[in-house]
């Protein structure tokens, strides 16, 4: 391969994702991205401008090295770009994926500016599939065994992230989980169509084989107490990466009708118990021609809108306060829901939920919105148009507006400090806890974020965690 | 992993199970349940723990066949396990000495209302229990109760067993007759309504333990969310027993109902 120079590559377009035909996507759950081949990985690594001091690290939560694993892609080093993506990000298929690249790496690309970001999150994608499929990367050997053992509560990313590290230090690592599937939100929120579980699966089966137990249909709060795990079943210390999964509900009358859904009870009945399937026994309202109104605007309402799109709804909306620029889903999520023929409804707010005699949901009471003044963080506050006040029909609603931490674990374990938000209070870098031995990470701790921060988390934790076992220091 | 060590028949579609489960049964506390799943991309299905023996490792449920799911699960052995099995959920019920206690049992409701009863006389209480049912064998657990309770009162709609009418006609009569400090009920939710309005007007203290439908258990999903007081409740984390006299029956009656037209549409197993 001949080297290009700076401006040969300024000159290259950006390599489109190819992804599945919206018609069809429209009818199954199969991956909407087909992903980069070697070919296209190639073509898009050469753009980068393997910049000397590449700012688009500065954008990724957890500092990949990102123009090195690029570099690395470009010379047709699928191996090695896996090895240095490996140092900074224990679930590169999953993050390539997930990831709001517009806003993080690929916001922080020189070319942004150009309107030309390098797909650094394709790319990334493409190196944990090609690597995984093709030739799978040696995990470090564990080190010797330490005979220190380490609960982690939840096996979210943050959790796995935590798991990882520590069994490779040599501690014993047990996951405990509440659900009969591992994987957290990656499993029960996240659509296959996005993040398909065989992926999710493949992290879970790699750790396994490197020696983590994992417990499932185990509660840590009720069936143990947390101090039971540090007391009774002898662990030295305690990750809790258990999320923020007590969904929100609008506080508007009707919410309790049939056929409203919080978005985890609408994507965890599809997801995790496969209620599209023909074959699974969890009932979920058919949708086939039905309207279907989402409330929210990040990618838990991306999901639910789309899920229900492919669900057979005859249409399928977002009612959404403000307006486009400031939904906080991934820009990718709303153009594919675009092209999937979602209905974007802005500036609304609801009023109230309507039903019939039978308490089943026919319709929503909506307010037109517009925006006000910009508000401490910047964002222009949506206020009510008085007077402008409307109703549309609606068979299912689903509420995506955001979830708040469960209490079941703190609830029990009252000597942990919390937020008066109901978070996890825990150290930034270490994830040390007001408890001697326990370390938290992720939503829990953040409230509701994102993968690679609850990854992160996990990642810092164990390394506190690694310590505090050595030295008995809290 | 949760095997099954004993079934067998408690009434007509009712079965009885002991199922090992050696930490449940030492952690779990009167009013909790568990969720199972019986078969691969099969539901999760709430059920209260009946009983248990901390000692012998196990925990009892009963089952009654109403849908697919308790309908497979009725089909298994002694020696099968159940697919997954997670608990002790829920809140445990309240118990403290109270004075007298009247629980009243509907139909398999006496098997939710049971181990509530035995931690009340546990703790000193005077128990007064009625059970019901369509038919003398459809009244359970009532030797169970007799080992417990102070007045047990077996009550059949068609008289062929005990008091022949309504627990609530019986709730009268003990209550006519002597101080009742609290009620517990569990059976059919328009029972449970007509113990509320039984015990409404004396000013009765009443728990009701709601069945609303349950995905996760764990506070995940809001789908279990009762009314009570005006205010939604999740029955699986702040339940499932709350104040009889606040909760909104005709709404849970409801949603209950919502799938019942998927449910005729897709049973598979005829039960
Ligand atoms: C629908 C949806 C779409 C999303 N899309 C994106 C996206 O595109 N990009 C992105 O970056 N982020 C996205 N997010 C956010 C992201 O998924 C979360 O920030 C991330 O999963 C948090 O990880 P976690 O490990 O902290 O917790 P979770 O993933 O929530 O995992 C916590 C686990 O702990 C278990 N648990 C809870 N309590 C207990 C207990 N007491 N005992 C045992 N186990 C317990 C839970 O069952 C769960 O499995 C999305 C979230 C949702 C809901
Ligand atoms: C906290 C709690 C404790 C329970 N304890 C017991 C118990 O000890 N023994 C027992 O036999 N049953 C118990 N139930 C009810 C039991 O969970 C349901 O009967 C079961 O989920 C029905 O599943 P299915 O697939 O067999 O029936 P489905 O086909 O799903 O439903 C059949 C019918 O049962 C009703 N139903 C569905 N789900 C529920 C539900 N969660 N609760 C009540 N009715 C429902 C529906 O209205 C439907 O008409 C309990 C429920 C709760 C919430
Ligand atoms: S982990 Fe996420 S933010 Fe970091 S480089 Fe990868 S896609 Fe970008
Ligand atoms: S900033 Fe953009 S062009 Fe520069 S190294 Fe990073 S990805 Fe490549
Ligand atoms: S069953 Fe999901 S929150 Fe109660």
């Amino acid at each position: 391969m001949t080297e290009l120079t700076k401006r040969e590559r300024m000159k290259l377009p950006p390599t489109e994702m190819p992804e599945r035909d919206p018609e069809i996507r429209r009818t199954g759950f199969m991956e909407v991205n087909f992903g980069y081949d070697p070919d296209l990985a190639v073509i898009e690594a050469q753009r980068c401008l393997l910049c000397a001091r590449p700012i688009c690290i500065d954008g990724c939560p957890v500092g990949i090295r990102i123009s090195d694993f690029i570099h690395h892609v470009a010379l047709e080093e699928f191996t090695e770009a896996a090895e240095v993506i490996g140092i900074d990000n224990s679930l590169p298929a999953i993050c390539g994926r997930v990831c709001a690249q517009e806003v993080q790496c690929e916001g922080a690309c020189v070319l942004d500016k150009k309107g030309k970001p390098i797909h650094i999150g394709h790319l990334e994608r493409f190196v944990a599939d090609f690597v995984r499929e093709n030739s799978p990367l040696e995990p470090p050997p564990n080190a010797p065994p330490t005979g220190k053992r380490v609960a982690v509560v939840g096996s979210g990313p943050a959790g796995l992230a935590c798991a990882s590290d520590l069994i490779t230090m040599g501690h014993e690592v047990t996951v405990f989980e509440a659900l009969h599937e591992l994987g957290g939100v990656l499993v029960y929120g996240i659509p296959e169509f996005r993040l398909p579980k065989d992926i999710v699966r493949s992290e879970i089966d790699g750790l396994a084989d490197r020696g983590v137990e994992f417990r499932t249909n185990t509660v840590i709060g009720s069936l143990d107490t947390l101090d039971d795990l540090l007391t009774e079943e002898g662990y030295d210390a305690v990750f809790i990466g258990v999320g923020a999964g007590l969904p929100k509900f609008l506080g508007v009358p009707g919410e309790n009708l049939i056929g409203v859904y919080s978005a985890n009870e609408f994507l965890t009945r599809i997801n995790l118990m496969k209620a599209y399937s023909a074959k699974a026994q969890t009932p979920i309202l058919d949708m086939r021609g039905k309207n279907v109104v989402v409330f929210g605007g990040g990618n838990t309402a991306m999901d639910a809108v789309r899920t229900a799109v492919r669900l057979g709804a005859g249409r399928a909306s977002i009612a959404y306060r403000r307006t486009m620029d400031e939904m906080p889903a991934r820009v990718e999520e709303v153009h594919h829901a675009q092209a999937e023929g979602v209905v974007f409804d802005m500036l609304v707010s609801p009023l109230e939920l309507l039903g019939n005699d039978d308490s089943r949901l026919v319709g929503v009471r909506l307010q037109r919105m517009e925006l006000g003044e910009p508000d401490d963080d910047g964002r222009r506050r949506p206020k009510p148009i008085e007077g402008d006040i409307f109703e549309q029909p609606a068979d299912v609603v689903v509420i995506a507006i955001g979830n708040v931490p469960n209490p079941l674990l703190l609830r029990t374990t009252p000597d942990l400090d919390r937020t008066k938000w109901g978070t996890l209070v825990a150290d930034t870098d270490t994830g040390r806890t007001s408890k001697k031995g326990v370390f938290g990470g992720g939503d829990i701790v953040t409230g509701g974020a994102t993968v690679i921060l609850a990854m992160g988390a996990g990642r810092r934790a164990a390394a506190s965690i690694g310590e505090y076992l050595a030295t008995g220091e809290w | 992993m949760n095997t099954i060590l004993e079934v067998r028949a408690l009434a007509p579609d009712v079965a009885y199970f002991r199922v090992e489960a050696p930490k449940i049964a030492k952690r779990r506390r009167a009013g909790q349940f568990v969720i199972v799943r019986v078969e691969a991309e099969g539901e999760r299905i709430p059920l209260t723990i009946a009983d248990s023996d901390p000692d012998g490792g196990w925990i009892a449920l009963a089952v009654q066949a109403v849908g697919h799911t308790t309908t497979v699960m009725n089909r298994l052995r002694e020696g099968d396990d159940l697919l997954d099995m997670v608990g002790p959920l829920g809140q445990p019920s309240e118990i403290e000495l109270f004075g007298t206690v009247a629980v009243v049992g509907g139909g398999l409701g006496t098997a939710i209302a049971y181990p509530v009863a035995k931690a009340l006389a546990g703790a000193g209480n005077d128990v007064v229990s009625i059970i019901g049912g369509r038919s003398r064998p459809y009244v359970i657990f009532e030797a169970d109760m007799r080992a417990c309770c102070d007045e047990v009162h077996p009550c059949t709609d068609d008289g062929s067993y005990g008091f022949h009418g309504l627990v609530t006609t019986k709730l009268e009569e003990v209550m006519a007759r002597r101080t009742v400090d609290r009620v517990i009920c569990a059976g059919p939710i328009p029972m449970m309504r007509a113990v509320a309005e039984t015990t409404r007007p004396r000013g009765v203290p009443t728990i009701a333990s709601l069945n609303p439908i349950m995905v996760d258990g764990t506070g995940m999903c809001g789908g279990c969310r009762v009314s009570v007081g005006g205010e939604s409740r999740f029955a699986c984390v702040d339940g499932p027993e709350f104040d009889a006299h606040q909760v909104d029956f005709e709404l849970l009656s409801r949603r209950n109902k919502a799938y019942l037209d998927w449910e005729a549409e897709h049973k598979q197993v005829q039960p």
